[in-house]
């Protein structure tokens, strides 16, 4: 057998976008095939079909040489296929353990057996260093945590062509290799993967074979071993694109952001998740928080931001004390913050994108008057920053924000809140999820923003980001700041050492 | 070609005509079962409904579709919200209480302003009825279908024993007529005579529009979609989402309140009797948003057909046995609610289907 997927002239037409314009996608069995592409270009789409959730215009899908039809997601779970998700299909108020048996429960007598679920589970996930709590709530765990809860998923249903659309945008660089182990271990055991990464060293570590889609349309399939990463961006874009930032010194000025003994109740009770932290941003610099997720830094921005009332300890902005703000008093005095979960705090996926973009402004003068909505100014506004960002959206401003790609409902969200003239901006992972094109944009656009006298704080997993990108690096361990880095005199691996917390500052917890 | 959201519309529209398509079949087949001799000059009349004897058919049509529009209206905007308010009838009954009230013992009030004052005071109560199950979601995420369920039952019992102490008719176990405030009949007085419907109509409709304009047109509309579709991104924006929440309960519960208002300051001899059952005027609002795809405008036609249903159930009476023509109704109104709730399910289907054929 010398395919075990053929995907063959697939096109898929939405209202305003060809999403697959006549796409080939051919995978060998046991490989793992990369597929690469900028964002909307169309891959998530073409996983859709081959998942069962759209049925394509035209084009036929081979699977182990055989010709089928795939109408649902249970078709493709009988061949064996089967998907995570780039944005989780997980039930927030069930357990881990729910969720993976939903759908195929034992039942005996009408009465859920779990038990046995329950053991198989745990051996499936022991196997293969998938960590998980079988009894919390998906509401209360971190993304990576989810992301192996759907992982497993697949695995409890013994699939064998597994869908990876895009796994590693939420993971952190030590769940990264850990997830690439596992994919190597899954290819040994016989499965096939497809593979959807925005990551070029990702797929030079592990894939065998790339496809490439640009703007709906193949452009080819290359061996991974006989071609650079250069080339790959190049193929995915259509023109050359520096993998590297140039910017100037950071000319940093007065203190924007002062945090001062700030700790927040975590979410188990027994422990802070933020402990006593002490830092300052200033206007034209760019700080980066570096760690391993779930070290504190989600409850930090939350802090900040006005999501969650901390503890202790004081925030100001431009001078003024914000500790007890509301979270429209603070975006209206200058916050601006790009959120962690896009789809729980980003955007409203129901609305369109006139009226997402238009979510943090839509009581200012320009855009209502007396209560009323001024739609045109909406509207010309929304196609303002359509242009300007580049967002990829089928039907313009009238786009329904759940059906654009990922990509470009971050980049929504990151031209909604640089737009709003913002003093102070908090980034929590900006670029998770783009392509290298977009990276490099919202790079650019960050530097921008610090060169304009704007104090910038980014929150970012990747460690490539905070060292490319920022100006000082404060890293959490545990709650706490256990050191500050300065980017030109330090490595990933020291910053590995501080982020694993087997290094640590003296002196660290007052930055 | 149509642009896309007249297209939208228009399947929306389909699918209203579809399902009550269906509901007519299944209703047509009730009286067949019934008596099959009678069916077919019964379900003449049903179909005929408002239009069996005009001009005054049209008449009691208008006044029966008045207080069903506002509950409609009720749940239609908290579903736009996100909320299931299954509370109408108690917020119902309680507007319904302090209208009479008014009209009974506020008789320093001119006639002029007694049954403003009334409608007014019923939103209130209606208000603040339903903001009680509001504050409790907002504030202790208690789910609202279970609070306001509860309060339904309290809402009788309560309105019963307010009417004993305060306003009671005791020789017909009933309240007493607040004849000081009576809705005037104005022009359909003329065009309807002896007939029941009066302004009310008028306002109910003004209110339909006025919910339109505010979900669909104003900044606080916007909030109270946002917060509907996800609480978290609207609190992240800045909206307050907790009193949103309870905002739009109350909003709801005056649209209820102003139901029973509007029916218990009419002429026609409706009293709130001292009977512990809930008001059948609240339920009625969950088909009739259903259909209208909660669409406040939807919403003037959908219970216009509930109430065509019902004045034509009137003329049936002759040949049908009230229970039979009660079944029927309710199986039209109930089935073509729930075929709407199938439209996706269909829309889906469809699309698949295109997708084979292609
Ligand atoms: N359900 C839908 N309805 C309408 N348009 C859609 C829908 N899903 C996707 N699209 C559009 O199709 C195009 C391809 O989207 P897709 O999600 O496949 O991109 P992608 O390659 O996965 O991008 P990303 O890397 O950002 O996830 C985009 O322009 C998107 O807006
Ligand atoms: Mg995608």
């Amino acid at each position: 057998m010398e395919y075990v997927i053929e995907m063959l002239n697939i096109t898929k037409i939405f209202p305003g976008v060809v999403a697959n314009d006549h796409v080939t996608l051919q995978v060998k069995p046991k490989e793992i095939h990369a597929l690469l592409g900028e964002n909307g270009a169309g891959k998530s789409t073409l996983m859709s079909v081959l998942f069962g959730l759209y049925q394509p215009e035209e084009g036929i899908i081979k699977i182990r040489e055989k010709e089928v039809k795939i109408s649902n997601p249970n078709d493709a779970n009988n061949l064996g296929i089967g998907m995570v998700h780039q944005h989780f299909k997980l039930v927030h108020t069930f357990t881990v353990l729910q969720n993976i048996v939903l759908g195929i429960e034992d039942t005996q007598y009408g009465v859920l057996q779990m038990k046995e679920a329950r053991q198989r589970v745990i051996d499936l996930s022991n196997q293969y260093g998938l960590r998980i709590d079988p009894d919390a709530l998906i509401e209360d765990i971190s993304v990576g945590m989810q992301q192996r809860v759907e992982i497993l998923k697949m695995l409890y249903r013994n699939n064998d062509i597994l869908i990876f659309d895009e796994p590693t945008a939420v993971l952190t660089p030590q769940e990264i290799e850990e997830l690439m182990k596992i994919m190597k271990l899954l290819i040994s055991e016989g499965k096939s993967i497809i593979f959807i990464t925005h990551k070029l060293n990702e797929i030079k570590a592990v894939a065998d074979r790339v496809s490439v889609l640009r703007q709906g349309k193949y452009i080819g399939t290359v061996n991974v071993s006989e071609t650079s990463k250069e080339q790959m961006s190049e193929m995915m874009v259509g023109r050359p694109i520096s993998l590297t930032l140039d910017k100037e010194e950071a000319k940093p000025t007065t203190p924007v952001l002062e945090v001062a003994n700030l700790t927040v109740a975590g979410h188990h009770q027994h422990k802070d998740a933020v402990n006593n932290v002490s830092f300052t941003v200033r206007a034209g610099e760019i700080l980066c928080v570096a760690g391993i997720e779930g070290n504190g830094q989600s409850e930090l921005v939350f802090a900040i931001t006005g999501l969650v009332k901390q503890k202790g300890g004081t925030i100001k902005l431009n001078g003024k004390d914000i500790s007890n703000s509301s979270i429209r008093e603070r975006n209206v005095s200058g916050l601006s913050h790009i959120p962690e979960d896009r789809h729980k705090h980003g955007l409203v996926l129901e609305f369109d994108l006139a009226e997402n973009l238009a979510l943090q402004t839509y009581f200012s003068k320009d855009l209502q008057s007396n209560g009323f909505i001024k739609f045109d100014a909406r509207t010309k506004r929304a196609n303002q920053l359509i242009d300007q960002y580049d967002i990829r959206a089928g039907r313009r401003a009238k786009t329904n924000a759940r059906s654009m790609s990922g990509g470009n409902q971050q980049k929504a969200i990151v031209a909604r809140e640089f737009e709003r003239n913002p003093s102070f901006i908090v980034a929590v992972q900006p670029t998770r999820g783009l392509d290298v094109g977009a990276i490099e944009y919202i790079h650019k656009q960050l530097v921008k923003a610090r060169d304009a006298g704007i104090a910038v704080l980014l929150i970012s997993l990747e460690l490539n980001e905070v060292l490319e990108v920022s100006d000082r690096i404060i890293v959490m361990y545990e709650g706490e700041v256990v050191g500050e880095l300065n980017p030109k005199q330090t490595t990933q691996q020291e910053l590995g050492l501080y982020m694993s917390g087997s290094k640590k500052d003296k002196e660290a917890s007052h930055v | 070609m149509f642009k896309n959201v007249n297209q939208e519309a228009l399947k929306t529209i389909f699918a209203s005509v579809v399902s009550i398509l269906i509901g007519l079949i299944m209703g047509l087949l009730i009286l067949l079962v019934t008596d099959p001799s009678n069916a077919f000059l019964g379900f003449q009349r049903a179909l005929l409904g408002g239009f069996n004897r005009l001009p005054r058919s049209f008449g009691e049509m208008l006044y029966q579709a008045t207080p069903i529009l506002l509950t409609g209206l009720s749940v239609g905007f908290a579903f736009k919200t996100g909320l299931f308010n299954i509370g109408a009838s108690g917020q119902f009954i309680v507007g319904g209480f302090a209208a009479i009230f008014i009209g009974v013992r506020w008789t320093f009030l001119p006639p002029s302003i007694a049954w403003i004052v009334g409608l007014l005071g019923a939103m209130v109560a209606g208000a603040l009825w339903a903001g009680i199950s509001g504050a409790l979601k907002a504030y202790r995420n208690v789910n609202e279908v279970i609070t306001s369920i509860m309060l339904n039952y309290v809402a009788v019992f309560l309105v019963n024993f307010l009417v004993v102490a305060t306003v009671f008719n005791q020789t017909r176990n009933e309240s007493l007529s607040p004849t000081n405030a009576f809705i005037p009949r104005g022009f359909f007085n003329d065009l309807f005579p002896r007939t029941g419907v009066h302004m009310g109509y008028v306002v109910a409709i003004v209110v339909a529009i006025i919910i339109w304009i505010i979900l669909e047109k104003t900044t606080f509309g916007f909030e109270l979609r946002a917060v509907g579709f996800n609480r978290h991104a609207a609190r992240y924006a800045g909206v307050n989402e907790k009193r949103n929440i309870v905002l739009s309960m109350m909003i709801a519960g005056a649209l209820a309140g102003l139901g029973g208002a509007l029916l218990y300051l009419s002429a026609t001899g409706v009293h709130i009797e001292v009977v512990d059952v809930i008001p059948l005027q609240g339920f009625n609002g969950i088909p009739v948003a259903l259909l209208a795809s909660s669409n406040p405008i939807g919403i003037i036609f959908s219970s216009l057909l509930l109430a065509h249903l019902n004045t034509g159930g009137f003329y049936m009476q002759t040949l049908f046995p009230t229970e039979i023509i009660n079944i029927m109704v309710s199986v039209i109104i109930y089935f073509s609610a729930f075929a709407m709730i199938t439209k996706s399910i269909l829309e889906k289907y469809l699309k698949q289907k295109g997708g084979k054929n292609a």
